[in-house]
């Protein structure tokens, strides 16, 4: 029994360490094993130092556990009742005022980082955005600025950026791993998160409240630009102009107008009740999953419930040449390239 | 349903509808419970089949909610609880040299209202779609605008099934506190027994938390009510704070029993008492108590501010100290013992190393800060798993092995057994380790799938290989239980040289438990005798005649009247919800004017004189 306890905690630990290197820590633009700016940082900090704590409890348990497991196992032959102990004062004071100062250890920390995340910043200190969660996408209005986007969420590096979050459904939770962690999206109701990039790059961002049929392809996308370029940004979005100009992209523009407008915003014009498109060429993906690119698009507009399932558009029923013309216009409506 | 005084031999399905024996009815639970834990475990292998490879398209999005959903609802409300009620009825009257529960008839309304509240729930997959909202079915998803009528047959399957809980737990309660034989103190209770206590409390204090918030979601369902709904004034949050001020003492409610089962597997198998077991009691008290002051810790992430999460999160980590006491005081009762690696002390052993990952993920995830990053991640899913399936689930197979031949009779095989040890652990803890990794990476929970390229895929691919590990443990449990139902082998009445009263008496169990009540002269009351060189417990009363309670169909009636109610409103076809109503407001009536005085076990009826060891 020796050699099967040792053995198999020889393969636990291999296979720990193995899942840990084969895996690495992630993706560095998705993980939070990979803290992108001061307030993953922050949190990334915390779990060391629980996680250590944690670690060196286990390895005292684990130390006496093998201990005892090899040395009182029953031998052969061996008879006689062991003694039979009714505890030690001693001992069950130390395990018990022990974990008390370990607690304290880690309180600390967690009450001062508690309170420094939970901070407010106004529009002198921060940039402030206004997310609203979609069943199946989300929003980004930029109060100060006066614009608004959908899916792919632009912020300066080095700028604290001070979230308004609400949402128009149901509840979702807005989750930036590599930047911070997640805060709720309540309808009816506003919570408050500020998050900062310190380097510019396309960060993952994630729904992490149950939402409905498609709440795992809730993806958006985090565009962090040096701040001179995210003012170019801004300013090229509040003047942004879609001037098509093949005949198949003229013909995409009607039918857009047409069919699109109800829902869909381009610049100040069209409806709020789906994702605003002034920029959709730039964006990273379609729907918020597929690569941005011709043959996705027109996938998307076949069939948006194949793609996503449970999600607001209609199936418009175009044919395969109106299709192709409304992909064109589409491509046009690029903003701003770094 | 008479009253005289012999006893009745009935036999068959009529025997086993009509039973208020504690002993059948705990059976009856661990059919039951068996049976849904295959379901959420076959659940459970479509889950991960579906994650085994990103963007698979195995099952559909709407499909996937709904197996999440039906898997977590069905694990702890229909297949966890049920086992533990299993074992809570087949031994702890036992353990405290009682006859019966104190109400055997509640007993019986209490499973078969279990029972029938989980058939309702999973026919909800074939009349229109299972509940999608997950097992904590937040409004707003839970509201009718954003979810089917799956969502009904959660609502009011849960209502009947916990109703079924909250009578069982009142009844516990009772039977602890006045059952016990002459001499068997609280302080000479069976840990096992204090676990169930105190679990039984906390049931008392939880379910009618839940209890009120599924009538709520029923108003607001199936009569328009406007609790929760945002746009006509409701309040979104106030059912995540109702849900977890039952689900967080639901957590304790399942581990503690669990707790219970290791302290009288360890200490049986190391020949040793428990060690502490004065601060195990003070424990697991304590543990019940700060379970109800820490429910926020699952609403980190709601917005409730700084304050209330701080003190809500350093409430979660104190619990950590009674937790850690826990796993010190087993250790040390292996400490100079003579460990025996029967397989109910490997799952045992197991547990101790399992359970205390779970712990210190448990004590992580109280840093609010911190858990802004693990909340709804898979690090979440890593946590409870470590806690319900390595701690619950092994405490539970640990109990099953144990108690086995006081239950049925039979010893359950060990190399069998042993088998199913191995298998399942190992497949536990490849399912589950890299879940920890995959949340912390940006993977959240309840997602039908993922994307590639997210460095996503290994970790996923080795939680669905180490599925089939449990999976084959399981089978091999379900062969083990055949392997040992066919065996003509009758298992001894204390085949572990153990420690406590239920070890006193034949195996299984006579249908009156005691010919004679024992005088309990100790902690580990059948120890002291061993240790004084007498052969059995010493009787605290003559032989006589035993009073029996009468069976009853009544409850199963009883039960079907809701079954048939809790259709009614689902459908909303009220006629069949009245009917169902007055079928048990009937079936109650009857019981309370009708007299029924039970029956008689006469001293020449007695198989056996005198109590045996």
């Amino acid at each position: 029994m020796k050699s099967r306890w040792q053995q198999l905690w020889r393969q636990l630990f291999l296979f720990g360490m193995l899942a840990l290197f084969l895996a690495g820590c992630g993706r560095e633009n998705l993980s939070a094993l990979t803290p992108q700016g001061p307030v993953a940082e922050m949190q990334f900090s915390l779990m060391k130092l629980s996680a250590l704590i944690m670690i060196g409890v286990f390895v005292v348990v684990i130390l006496i556990f093998t201990y005892v497991l090899i040395r009182y196992r029953k031998r052969p032959g061996q008879d006689g009742i062991p003694k039979q102990v009714e505890g030690n004062h001693k001992l069950e004071i130390l395990w018990t005022v022990i974990p008390f100062l370990l607690l304290i250890v880690m309180a600390v920390p967690t009450v001062t980082i508690a309170f420094d995340l939970s901070k407010e910043y106004t529009n002198k200190d921060a940039l402030v955005v206004k997310v609203t969660a979609h069943q199946f996408w989300w929003e980004f209005e930029y109060p100060d600025l006066g614009i608004s986007t959908a899916q792919d969420l632009y912020i300066p590096t080095g700028k604290k950026i001070q979230f308004d979050l609400t949402s128009a459904d149901v509840m979702h939770a807005f989750w930036i791993p590599a930047l911070g962690g997640k805060m709720d999206t309540n309808p009816g109701d506003s919570n408050k998160m500020w998050l900062q990039a310190e380097k510019p790059g396309i960060y993952y961002g994630k729904c992490a409240e149950l939402c409905g049929a498609s709440h795992a392809l809730m993806d958006f996308k985090v565009n962090a630009l040096e701040p001179a370029k995210f003012d170019e940004w801004a300013t090229a979005m509040k003047s942004a102009e879609s001037t098509p100009a093949t005949a198949s992209a003229q013909q995409g523009q009607q039918i857009f107008q047409k069919s699109c407008l109800g829902c869909h915003a381009i610049g100040a014009e069209g409806g709020k009740l789906a994702p605003n498109l002034t920029n959709f060429a730039d964006r990273q993906r379609v729907a918020g999953i597929l690569e941005n690119n011709p043959e996705n698009l027109d996938k998307w507009l076949a069939d948006p419930q194949a793609v996503k399932p449970g999600n607001l558009m209609p199936n418009l029923n175009l044919k395969p040449e109106d299709r192709k013309a409304l992909v064109d216009y589409m491509s046009t409506l690029k903003v701003y390239q770094p | 349903m008479s009253g005289h005084a012999h006893s009745h031999k009935r036999s068959g399905l009529w025997d086993w509808l009509t039973t208020v024996d504690h002993k059948k009815i705990g059976i009856l639970y661990l059919i039951a419970g068996g049976f849904f834990f295959l379901i959420g475990g076959l659940e459970a292998l479509l889950i991960r089949l579906q994650l085994i490879v990103p963007e698979a398209d195995f099952v559909g999005a709407a499909t996937f909610n709904e197996l999440i959903t039906m898997h977590g609802t069905t694990m702890i409300f229909l297949a966890v609880m049920p086992v533990i009620f299993a074992l809570m009825n087949a031994i702890v009257p036992l353990q405290i040299g009682a006859r019966d529960v104190a109400f055997p008839f509640v007993n019986a309304l209490g499973f078969w209202l279990f029972f029938f509240g989980g058939v309702l729930l999973n026919t909800s997959w074939f009349l229109g779609g299972a509940p999608d909202a997950g097992w904590t079915s937040y409004t707003t998803l839970a509201l009718k605008q954003y979810s089917g009528i799956g969502v009904d047959f959660y609502v009011l399957g849960l209502q009947i099934a916990g109703l079924g809980t909250l009578i069982g737990g009142i009844n516990f309660l009772v039977t602890v506190i006045n059952m016990r034989a002459p001499g068997m103190t609280f302080m000479r209770l069976p840990m096992f027994t204090w676990s169930a206590f105190v679990t039984s409390g906390l049931i008392l204090f939880a379910f009618p938390a839940i209890t009120v918030g599924l009538v709520l979601l029923m108003f607001e369902r199936l009569f328009g009510a406007n609790f929760f709904n945002p746009d006509a004034g409701g309040n979104v949050v106030i059912w995540e704070h109702i849900f977890w001020i039952f689900g967080h003492p639901e957590v304790y409610i399942l581990i503690l029993p669990a707790f219970g089962v290791i302290s009288e597997v360890v200490s049986t198998f190391s020949k040793k008492r428990l060690f502490g077991y004065s601060s195990m009691v003070f424990a697991t008290v304590m543990i019940g108590f700060l379970g109800f002051m820490v429910w926020a810790h699952h609403m980190f992430t709601t917005g409730l501010g700084p304050i209330a999460n701080t003190l809500f999160g350093i409430a979660t980590m104190l619990i950590a100290v009674p937790t850690g006491i826990k796993i010190f005081n087993w250790l040390f009762t292996m400490w100079g013992g003579q460990i025996r690696f029967t397989t109910a002390n490997l799952f045992a052993v197991g547990f101790i190393p399992t359970f205390t990952i779970g712990g210190m993920t448990g004590v992580m995830l109280a840093l609010p800060a911190a858990d802004y990053q693990y909340h709804d991640s898979y690090f979440v899913v890593a946590h409870f798993h470590y806690v319900i399936v390595g701690g619950l689930v092994f405490g539970l197979f640990s109990g099953l092995y144990y108690w086995w031949p006081k239950m049925f009779g039979k010893m359950l095989n060990e190399k069998l057994g042993k088998w199913n040890f191995w298998t399942f652990f190992i497949g536990f803890h490849l399912t589950f380790f890299p879940q920890h990794f995959l949340g912390l990476m940006g993977m959240p929970r309840r997602v039908f799938t993922y994307l590639k390229n997210q460095d996503l895929d290994l970790g996923n691919f080795i939680s669905s290989i180490g599925a089939i590990g449990m999976t084959i443990g399981t089978i091999l449990f379900l062969a083990n239980v055949v392997v040992a139902a066919r065996s003509k082998k009758q298992a001894p009445a204390d085949p572990w040289d153990a420690r406590t009263l239920e070890w006193a008496i034949p195996s299984p169990a006579p249908e009156y438990n005691f010919a004679q009540t024992p005088l309990v002269r100790g902690l580990d009351a059948l120890w002291v005798e061993k240790m004084a060189g007498n052969k059995g417990m010493t009787p605290a009363e003559p032989l006589g005649s035993i009073h029996m309670p009468s069976p009853s169909f009544l409850p199963f009636l009883m039960s079907i009247g809701l079954f048939i109610a809790g259709y009614g409103f689902i459908f909303e076809h009220h006629v069949f919800s009245v009917i169902g109503i007055l079928i048990a407001f009937a079936c109650m009536l009857m019981r309370s004017l009708k007299d029924d005085h039970g029956y008689h076990i006469e001293p020449d009826e007695i198989e056996e004189k005198g109590v045996k060891a």
